[in-house]
């Protein structure tokens, strides 16, 4: 079985703030992580090759520093590494980014690609289901959990009050949620072996054939950032309960009318 | 000359700090006031290959440097010594005895448990009469057929609670001073008949380590367990502790760096006089001096360590990283208490045990006195 995990190296939001004035994130000084869903969609990897056997690669798309990301994947476990970096992918919004990982994963083969459900810079939950539209294979996102049966994975997708169990043919690409399972620490022998390693460098070059140059990049990109904001906390909901129909429709007039909603 | 960390050193530094602040750092006053090692946390730091990291890959070990031991060293000792101590006797102690004086059968059978992770290690030296000065050694074995039979006590063995192996020292030759009189032996805690552990000896600081009376009565131990040649303990302990005290320098660095780290968000916090006491200068210049100090006892412990990486002679330079940093160490933590006032003293702050802890680093592998005889034996003074 060969899996291929997506990963991107994001700011630890941790020690990020936003610019109050700009809107943008203030970079300087904040350490480098991998993007915790995709860190766990790692070790599910791993752990599913510990059982099943084959492959683990991992493909990161970003600057030449996000080599580091894929030295701690490496250091982690995995077998081989790709990090897709060009000046000509720059500027790449979640579209443009699925086209040109989607055109890589082609390139390198795969039964199953497992990405985080959304990096923690971005949020937007959107490149590992467009790069399964792009490849034209099955896809299911928010995995909680995650088995192999014979030529299918199961998967446990969350939802807001319940999960689905879905049962999903490879080739197929399942998106992780950092509750998938707690990522492992990288081996310190790990680490020397991934730094003796070579990892492989991608540029437009290597993917061009398969890579219309209209399509990716700032100008391939059909969306922009206008605005970037930090999360408003939502407030946990009031359950009323025993209420008849009546009692309840008063209730919710009460609570609509105290809010000024009407 | 290049004073910065190459990637894969700050990648090791990486996972040495998240993991000691993870898996640690919450176990540490525990571990102390219990005076128990945890023995889950060992075996995970085991599996990480935190007890092989300077050793060869063909052994089992991570191929890794002392670099990147003095590394790990600093970073579990920020916020816990005794895991450091813990670390050091096995890595420098134990396995670098075999390691530079073992045969390739004694490598494999011994060395490899031992840094692939299965296996912890102990060094018995020390005894009741024979500390600074070795030759006060009453430790013995003698020839029986092939075999040695070994006779005698070993005092303050760290490791030895839990220890599988030990390399020990004993006089094979009683008419010569200690000194070409001392063999070492690799011998099996666990499964050798005549061997008897005691309780923890109950101790100031680093209390969570493990640190017993190891007994030998008439222990039978076959020729295949004897390390290097006969007669060459002396020169093979002396060896050991010159990589010894490279990490207990880098074990000072740790105790110094998070007991000044503490003292910091503390200082940040805690209000007197209506602001910070951060803001006042007097706490400034002290953190100041403080800092400077701790970055000069760790470049020189990173020079004793590259000066190993790089086969040159580095047992003077060891001597005189660890007589600064532990000196150092003592001066921050008495500082972090002094500065966190009343909090300090208290136990539910870290800062107390830090001062306990950092004691231990003047006394153990070679005193701060030793130190000097071993820097001022290299300068010619004579």
């Amino acid at each position: 079985m060969k899996i291929v995990v997506c990963i991107k190296q994001v700011p630890d939001t941790a020690e990020v703030r936003l610019d109050p004035k700009t809107g943008t994130l203030i970079r300087d000084g904040v350490p480098s992580i991998i993007n915790h869903d995709d860190k766990a969609g790692l070790e599910a990897a791993l752990q599913l090759r510990e059982k099943f056997g084959g492959t683990v690669t991992v493909v990161c798309m970003g600057p030449p520093q996000a080599d580091v990301a894929l030295r701690e994947a490496l250091a982690m476990g995995a077998d081989d590494a790709y990090l897709l970096s060009a000046r000509e992918f720059g500027g790449s919004d979640t579209y443009a980014t699925a086209t040109i990982i989607a055109t890589a994963l082609k390139k390198i083969g795969f039964d199953l690609v497992i990405t985080g459900r959304q990096a923690i810079d971005g949020d937007t939950a959107q490149v590992g289901p467009q790069i399964a539209e792009q490849l034209k294979v099955p896809q299911v996102s928010y995995a909680e959990q995650l088995e192999v049966e014979g030529d299918s994975v199961i998967v446990k997708r969350q939802y807001e009050d319940q999960a689905h169990m879905l049962k999903v043919k490879m080739p197929c690409l399942v998106t992780a949620l950092s509750e998938l399972t707690e990522p492992r620490y990288m081996h310190v022998g790990g680490i020397v072996d991934a730094y003796n390693k070579d990892i492989t460098v991608w540029g437009f070059d290597d993917l061009k054939d398969d890579l219309n140059p209209d399509w990716i990049g700032l100008k391939g990109s059909p969306t922009n950032v206008f605005q970037s904001f930090g999360k408003q906390p939502k407030a946990a909901g009031t359950v009323m309960a025993g209420l008849s129909a009546d009692e309840a429709v008063a209730a919710i007039m009460e609570k609509l009318i105290e809010r000024h909603i009407i | 000359m290049d004073f910065k960390l190459d990637k894969s050193h700050l990648l090791q530094q990486q996972l040495f700090r998240n993991f000691a602040e993870t898996e640690i750092k919450p176990l540490a006053k525990e571990m102390d006031e219990a005076e128990k090692y945890d023995l889950d946390l060992l075996a995970k730091m085991q599996k990480y290959g935190f007890f092989g990291i300077p050793y060869s890959k063909e052994y089992g070990g991570c191929g890794a440097d002392t670099l990147a031991y003095t590394l790990c060293m600093e970073e579990v000792s920020k916020v816990d010594a005794s895991t450091g101590i813990t670390i050091s006797v096995h890595t420098s102690l134990c396995c670098s005895c075999i390691n530079n004086f073992g045969t390739e059968e004694q490598k494999q059978r011994f060395l490899r448990p031992l840094i692939d992770g299965s296996k912890i290690g102990c060094f018995g030296l020390t005894e009741t009469n024979a500390g600074s000065d070795v030759q006060g050694a009453q430790t013995v074995a003698v020839k029986d057929g092939d075999d040695w039979i070994l006779n005698g006590s070993k005092i303050f063995t760290t490791n030895s609670g839990f220890a599988d192996t030990c390399v020990v020292f004993a006089l094979t030759d009683r008419t010569v001073p200690a000194a070409k009189g001392l063999t070492a032996f690799i011998v099996d805690l666990k499964e050798m008949p005549g061997i008897t552990v005691s309780e923890n000896i109950e101790r100031m600081g680093i209390r969570a380590a493990s640190n017993c009376i190891v007994t030998y009565e008439n222990v039978r131990v076959p020729a295949d367990r004897v390390l290097g040649p006969i007669g060459k303990g002396f020169k093979i302990a002396m060896g050991a502790l010159d990589c010894g005290r490279i990490g207990i320098a880098a074990q000072a660095v740790g105790i110094a760096q998070g007991a000044l780290n503490e003292a910091i968000k503390y200082g940040k916090e805690r209000k007197q006089f209506g602001k910070p006491i951060n803001s006042f200068q007097n706490t400034q210049f002290k953190m100041a001096e403080m800092q400077t100090k701790i970055d000069a006892a760790r470049l020189m412990t990173w020079r004793a360590a590259l000066a190993e990486d790089n086969h040159e002679v580095f047992g003077p330079l060891a001597a005189m990283a660890k007589l600064m940093a532990s000196d150092v160490a003592n001066e921050v933590t008495r500082f972090a208490v002094q500065a966190m006032g009343g909090y300090g003293y208290c136990r539910e702050y870290p800062v107390e045990r830090m001062m306990r802890d950092a004691k231990i680093t003047e006394i153990y592998e070679g005193t701060s006195e030793v130190m000097k005889m071993v820097i001022s034996g290299s300068m010619k003074l004579k």
